[in-house]
């Protein structure tokens, strides 16, 4: 048995993971030809490096067809129910990072605060007769958020991209979307409400718990601490 | 260790039967039900435990998650009064924690009792039924009362404004308790909001340089800053008032111990005097039908945290022994549910739900 690791395959993502894992001596590369996903990982003997969609980690892992995969904390939270029972936080990479947050729109100049949304959700729904609508494509994340701080009367619809602009297209009236400087966000007139991110995010490398481990263990082992990781990862 | 399933149908059939033994009619109810209702009671968070999926013609749908919806619309569209009904079906939860075995998909058996005239009767007729179908489990009983903390509510001398989010967040304690102290005054105001306020004391309105976009309009925006400017110019609540509220919510005690500091409480808060006697009202119609009410226990925030559309007496039975194990029956009054699914009529209704599985797997290990 092979241990199987899991990176993104393209972009800013894939070299920022590359140099992490080059820079504690474990070197990777994408080989053939640029438009084919394969690659291979030096430095360790007994590993396949896998190249799949940072989206499609989490799944992956989960399901058990990945021993350790790459992808930003944002994704496993927000696609695995109960995720600690399903993969284990082995590092977090110190890059990508991003916040996942609410904004509003800038000209609301009566909400600063998570208690000022859901008054005017409130408002909103005796008004117009249907409640708030808040796009993202976090509704895990946030639904468990907006419930923890007490936000009723809100309903999410789905945005998969391009979140910003649903405000001003009619079709929400807040956004919960990730940001790392919020550029985005002024650009499309939008602020951020005074309150605790709903997550920060960044890449990290996870373990399976459900992958087969038999056979796995020892390269885990001297991957580990080529990489300067506490060995022995509850699994 | 899970009963099989034909015990688990088999305990569900007596329990029906047993409801139909004391006057139910038997009613069906659809596994599909539309789910734009059930978000529009519940709000976003049945989403969450719900399973939605899609229909073609009619939308967004939901594995049904209860059959109380359902009853009541079919009791609104021509139902007799008083009406008692009866149901045993599959309901569906979703589970986000793999280390809980809590099932995803269970019998539920119910009873519900719509009555106009005597809520004290109701109320003790339903609890009455329920323990003793379950007396052989030799469970505890808990109960309380939405109807005394809404009763508390309503009456604070503050603005309308206010008690109406206090009454909006009844079922989410922590904003309650943060709403109640902010009211008090004794939540210092953001230097955010002081300059807001300040601005808005003055006749001014606060600028964005940001252009209006989106639904909410700027009439909505300029009637939210009323709002808040007569909110700051609201009295505060008297400390007294608050502090003897949050002592009320957290009152848990036997019957009959907490029917006298409901008293106590109703000295200071005299606008809850109905509420407690309707309380004590029904601790007699309880007596009436043999339940041992000095042993009964009562705690005023019972229910709670569960669904919002109890609002008055609650209850709920659970195995001690067996922490594990989610309630084995709850239930309580839901008087405003009615109205909302009522399109402007309503009836007083009470009701509550067994869940067989629970019966028969608590049966087997005693």
């Amino acid at each position: 048995m092979r241990l199987k690791i899991g990176v993104p395959s393209k972009g800013r993502l894939m070299e920022q993971c590359f140099d992490w894992f080059a820079s504690r001596g474990v070197p990777m590369r994408r080989t053939g030809d640029t438009r084919e996903y394969s690659g291979e990982i030096n430095g360790v003997e007994g590993a396949d490096l896998v190249l799949l969609s940072a989206g499609e980690v989490p799944r992956e892992l989960a399901a058990g067809r990945l021993h350790l995969g790459v992808t930003g904390s944002d994704l496993v939270r927000e696609q695995l129910a109960d995720w600690s029972a399903q993969v284990v936080e082995l590092a977090p990479m110190g890059f990508g990072h991003a916040d996942l947050v609410v904004a509003v729109p800038a000209a609301w100049v009566d909400v600063d605060t998570l208690d000022d949304l859901d008054a005017v959700a409130a408002g909103f729904r005796g008004g117009h007769g249907f409640r708030l609508r808040i796009a993202t494509k976090y509704h895990r994340l946030v639904r468990d958020y907006l419930r923890r701080h007490g936000v009723a009367d809100y309903q999410l619809v789905d945005s998969q991209g391009a979140t910003e602009g649903t405000i001003r297209n009619l079709t929400a009236e807040a956004v919960a979307d990730i940001t790392s400087t919020g550029a985005t966000l002024r650009a499309n007139h939008l602020k951020v409400l005074a309150a605790p991110p709903v997550l920060q995010s960044q890449a990290t490398l996870f373990a399976a718990r459900s992958a087969d481990w038999s056979g796995c263990r020892p390269v885990l082992e001297r991957l580990l601490s080529r990489l300067g990781l506490p060995g022995d990862p509850s699994l | 260790m899970t009963p099989d399933p034909a015990g688990v149908r088999a305990e569900g059939q007596r329990l029906l039967a047993a409801f139909v033994a004391a006057g139910a009619q038997p009613v069906e109810a659809d596994i599909l039900q539309p789910a734009e209702v059930l978000l529009d009671l519940y709000g976003e968070d049945i989403r969450a435990r719900a399973y939605v999926t899609q229909d073609p013609l009619r939308g967004e749908m939901m594995l049904r998650p209860d059959f109380t919806v359902p009853v009541v619309q079919a009791h609104m569209q021509g139902g007799a009064e008083p009406a008692r009904y009866a149901y045993l079906g599959e309901v569906f939860r979703k589970q986000e924690s793999r280390k809980s075995e809590r099932a995803s998909e269970y019998l539920q058996a119910g009873f519900e009792l719509f009555d106009r005239e005597r809520p004290a009767e109701a109320d003790a007729e339903v609890f009455a039924l329920f323990a003793r179908l379950l007396a052989p489990l030799r469970l505890r009983a808990a109960t309380g009362d939405i109807g005394i903390l809404r009763a508390a509510v309503q009456g604070l001398p503050t603005s309308a404004a206010r008690k109406a989010a206090l009454l909006r967040h009844l079922w989410r304690p922590h904003r309650f308790r943060a709403l109640l102290e902010r009211y008090a005054g004794r939540v210092p105001v953001s230097p955010e909001r002081a300059t807001l306020l300040e601005l808005l004391a003055r006749g001014e309105r606060p600028v964005s340089d940001a252009p209006h976009i989106g639904l909410r309009s700027v009439a909505e925006i300029d009637a939210r800053l009323q709002l808040l400017a007569e909110d700051a110019a609201t009295p505060p609540v008297a400390a007294g008032l608050v502090d003897d509220l949050e002592a009320l919510v957290s009152i848990a005690a036997k019957a009959p111990a907490a029917l006298q500091e409901l008293r106590a409480h109703a000295r200071v808060l005299p606008w809850i005097v109905e509420s407690v006697t309707g309380f004590a009202r029904r601790l007699e119609a309880l007596e009436a039908r043999g339940i041992d009410v000095a042993d009964l226990d009562f705690e005023a925030s019972y229910g709670r945290t569960t669904l919002e559309y109890y609002d008055g007496f609650v209850f709920g039975f659970v195995a001690e022994a067996r922490p594990d194990l989610p309630p084995v029956a709850t239930g309580g009054r839901y008087d405003a549910l009615t109205a909302v699914l009522g399109q402007g009529r309503s009836i007083p209704a009470v009701g509550g739900v067994i869940r067989p599985a629970l019966v028969a797997a608590l049966k087997g290990a005693g």
